[in-house]
């Protein structure tokens, strides 16, 4: 699936290994939470570009201590009506200080790319048939928003008060 | 009210222009019906039996003059000249089309109104105590926050796709006319031992299939906190709502799955991680800026008593039954609130004409400050009216067909669509509800027969509130006929509770019979002061039982 | 009988041979299951063209006057709420011309 980046399509850094599927000699690979549990020693020795997929049950709590080796955390949407991800995008950020690439996969729409960039994620694995000039546009139908969130955006408040 | 602002402004323009695109994306058929649903439910918009049906949203249940006669404007050109007051204090529109929607929400943005987020798993329209404002017990003006919370609320990024549906509302009295027991959050508005005014936050009330009271969970959240706190609330359950069984995943069965106090022990948890950061502390000038808006109109210096109201009430027995019912103290001498029934005998329930609409309208601006509140029981109020223009006043509400002296009594039914419009439904709700009032039509018997609560759903969503009715009454679907279900003892009010079910259902034709039945035993046992709802309360169930039973098996032979 | 509602408008739609009537008397009625099911897999072609929405069978009595829906929901939706005659099919309040047995343009 095309990968958007900085409003760009760009070359997927990892592949993605199933479950009981050898790894590659190198470049980054992306694996499941099961899988990083039970081989974490060697995945974190390997000193390759690393990322975890996680299902939208998990609590990306659990990779606390070992973010600072994850290039990135894929959070799945296995139906766009489950929006799990948008607080687990936001814990990453806000309260982990999590500064690797939270990626958008499984079923979503362009409806919520502003959404999920206002709560911090910066990958999107989008449909094949995705225009990229709809990101952008996505991004530009609202023009202010009410909330402060982890893309530190002025709110309303902020403007009506110049803070 | 509150006026919105440039940024506010923009806010609802740019919505309509997106649901626009969206639309165009569906008729395309770039976008799935699956896909399209929640979408459009977001934006109020259902597909009911005969046509889509359009929610608009009246914040807080407040609207100013003209909006009241926008909506007559979009009810005329869009649909069949009418539209529904429903308990959420919105209105619906039964007949717009598709492709004249994004339309209609310019209409909307032209008067500062929308449809944003009155359906679909979010945050849904903040309601508060109808007599906001005015009531001689308020604390204070529950509304300022209430706006607070429709922005903090819209297009919040984390809690747009929630589990389901999540309903805020707010009282500032000790009498709760706002049902907020009732909600995923109900905040009372309190004074704590220092003199302090804040919030006490229940959580987990909710009717469906599955009826609970809420919960008390934030004993006195302090006012710079309380959407730090809301956020942690909207945080865990977004979290840890149920998302595979929709009849479990509201916030009341995670509630009642921890427990109060371990739902509390999270809630806390994550708001002092909020809190540290900080961002989402109201802050004082923001708040006195919303707060304005509210300020109550400048009172006239008026005697409590006005002589122009007594020789009326004593010349016009039919004006005198009108006051007795419609009339709540207000805090200004010589003001009255004033609740306009929209219940009149044989008529739809929460229904209202364009014409009358305009009427209204026009009542508002001669009479009311230009203001009017729509309640949770589908009644219009106007907050302040000075007693002495109250003749004038009904004279002009009799000639509307809104000058009906039944509010509070048993033919002030609250009704949902039923299955006269609903996709959802399983019975018809409407015509029930008329035969009941037709039954009890005789004034003289309702006032004997004082304050009785009868609700009404036409399916176990419950948007007639029927758990919380003292006499409940729910419509079934039994192999495609229609059946009806009684329930005794519920309470939206400060004693809030659950109505019991009394046993098995009843035909169309025999429904308005057991209804009578249980107001006849009610009549029989009460002790004098009692309500229906004070007597089922002392007597339980057993009682009533055995009166519409037996009296139905003899009905049968 | 088969129904579903139009996309653009939300209007009740019933099929008949192969294309869409607006009153319920003008709808094909299936005797054979088999031939309602070959119908209902016609019908899907315009789901998928996204002409009309939530398309389904549902039941019909022979009665003297003619057909009649088995459930309530069906008759109320060939004809509109039961407490507002002055509006649905009932008062010809549709956006179809009632009654007329041409198909129409969608």
């Amino acid at each position: 699936m095309p990968l958007i980046k900085n409003g760009a399509f760009v070359a997927d850094r990892f592949i993605f290994i199933p479950e009981g599927q050898a790894f590659p000699e190198d470049g980054g690979v992306m694996v499941t939470l099961e899988r990083f549990q039970s081989e974490r020693e060697t995945l974190l020795a390997h000193h390759r570009p690393l990322a975890v997929r996680l299902a939208a049950g998990d609590n990306p709590e659990v990779l606390k201590d070992d973010l600072g080796a994850i290039a990135a955390i894929a959070l799945e949407f296995p139906v766009y009506k489950d929006g799990r991800a948008f607080s687990w995008a936001r814990m990453l950020r806000d309260r982990f200080a999590y500064q690797g690439e939270i990626r958008a996969v499984g079923h979503f729409l362009y409806d919520q790319l502003a959404f999920m960039v206002r709560v911090g994620f910066d990958a999107f694995d989008v449909r094949q048939d995705f225009r990229i000039e709809e990101f952008a546009r996505a991004l530009g139908e609202m023009t202010y928003v009410y909330q402060p969130s982890v893309d530190r955006r002025k709110t309303v408040i902020d403007i009506r008060w110049d803070k | 009210m509150y006026r919105y602002d440039e940024f506010d402004a923009k806010m609802v323009r740019e919505r309509a222009e997106q649901f626009r695109y969206q639309v165009e994306r569906r008729i395309k058929g770039e976008l799935t019906e699956d896909e399209f649903k929640p979408l459009r439910l977001k934006n109020g918009l259902y597909l009911q039996l005969h046509s889509y049906m359009l929610r608009i949203a009246v914040p807080y249940g407040t609207l100013a003059a003209r909006q009241m006669r926008q909506l007559a404007f979009i009810a005329r050109r869009y649909d069949r000249g009418y539209g529904h007051f429903t308990t959420r204090t919105n209105m619906q529109l039964h007949w717009p089309r598709l492709k004249d929607v994004p339309d209609i929400l310019h209409h909307l943005a032209d008067v500062e109104m929308h449809c944003i987020q009155t359906s679909g798993n979010c945050v849904r329209n903040v309601t508060a105590d109808q007599f906001a404002g005015a009531a001689a017990d308020e604390l204070e003006d529950p509304r300022p926050i209430c706006e607070i919370f429709r922005q903090w609320s819209s297009f919040h990024p984390e809690f747009n796709y929630l589990p389901r549906k999540f309903k805020i509302a707010v009282s500032a009295t000790p009498h709760d006319r706002a049902a907020v027991k009732w909600h995923d959050i109900g905040i009372e508005i309190i004074k704590n031992d220092a003199g302090e005014i804040g919030y006490r936050v229940f959580v987990g009330g909710g009717m469906g299939r599955t009826p609970y009271v809420a919960k008390l969970i934030g004993a006195f959240v302090t006012k710079p906190d309380i959407l730090s706190y809301i956020e942690a609330i909207l945080r865990v359950y977004n979290e840890y709502g149920r998302r595979d069984n929709i009849h479990k995943a509201r916030v009341k069965i995670l509630v009642h799955q921890l427990g109060a106090d371990e739902f509390r022990r999270q809630v806390e948890a994550e708001f002092v991680e909020i809190k540290k950061k900080g961002t989402l502390q109201i802050a004082p000038e923001e708040l006195q800026r919303i707060e304005a808006y509210f300020a109550p109109p400048a009172f006239e210096d008026l005697p409590e008593e006005s002589p122009e109201l007594d020789a009326a009430v004593k010349a016009d027995p039919d004006f005198a039954d009108w006051v007795k019912v419609s009339l709540t103290r207000h805090r200004a001498p010589g003001y009255a609130i004033t609740t306009i029934s929209l219940k009149p005998i044989g008529m739809t329930t929460g229904d209202i004409s364009s014409d009358q609409m305009d009427g209204v309208a026009q009542i508002m601006d001669d009479f009311g400050y230009e203001e009017v509140r729509v309640t949770h029981e589908q009644n219009l109020v106007l907050p302040h009216v000075r007693k002495k223009d109250l003749p004038a006043l009904y004279a002009r509400l009799k000639a509307l067909d809104l000058a009906t002296a039944n509010a509070g009594l048993i033919t002030d039914i609250i009704c949902c669509p039923g299955l006269d419009y609903c996709d959802l439904a399983n019975a018809r709700s409407i015509p029930i509800s008329m035969a009941i009032q037709k039954r009890f039509s005789d004034l003289k018997r309702q006032h004997d027969l004082g304050e009785i609560k009868i609700k009404m759903s036409g399916c176990i969503n419950a948007c007639g509130h029927h758990h919380a009715g003292h006499i409940g009454i729910l419509g079934v679907d039994k192999k495609g006929v229609e059946f009806y279900q009684i329930q005794l003892g519920g309470s939206g009010a400060e004693d809030a509770s659950v109505g019991e079910i009394m046993g098995p259902g009843f035909g169309k034709d025999e429904i308005v019979d057991a209804v009578e039945r249980v107001v006849e035993t009610y009549v029989k046992l009460r002790e004098p002061g009692e309500r229906l709802l004070d007597t089922y309360r002392r007597v339980g169930m057993a009682p009533f039982k055995n009166m519409v039973y037996q009296e139905q098996l003899h009905a049968a032979y | 009988m088969i129904t579903a509602n139009r996309l653009i408008d939300g209007e009740v739609l019933y099929w008949r041979a192969g294309t869409w009537v607006s009153a319920l008397v003008d709808g094909e009625v299936f005797d054979d299951p088999a031939a309602a099911k070959a119908a209902l897999d016609a019908a899907q072609s315009f789901v998928r063209d996204n002409v009309v929405v939530g398309l389904y069978a549902f039941d019909v009595r022979r009665t003297a006057d003619g057909i009649e829906p088995v459930k309530e929901r069906e008759i109320i939706r060939s004809s509109g709420p039961s407490n507002r005659t002055d509006t649905g099919k009932q008062a010809g309040m549709g956006p179809l011309e009632p009654r007329d047995v041409q198909p129409i343009t969608l």
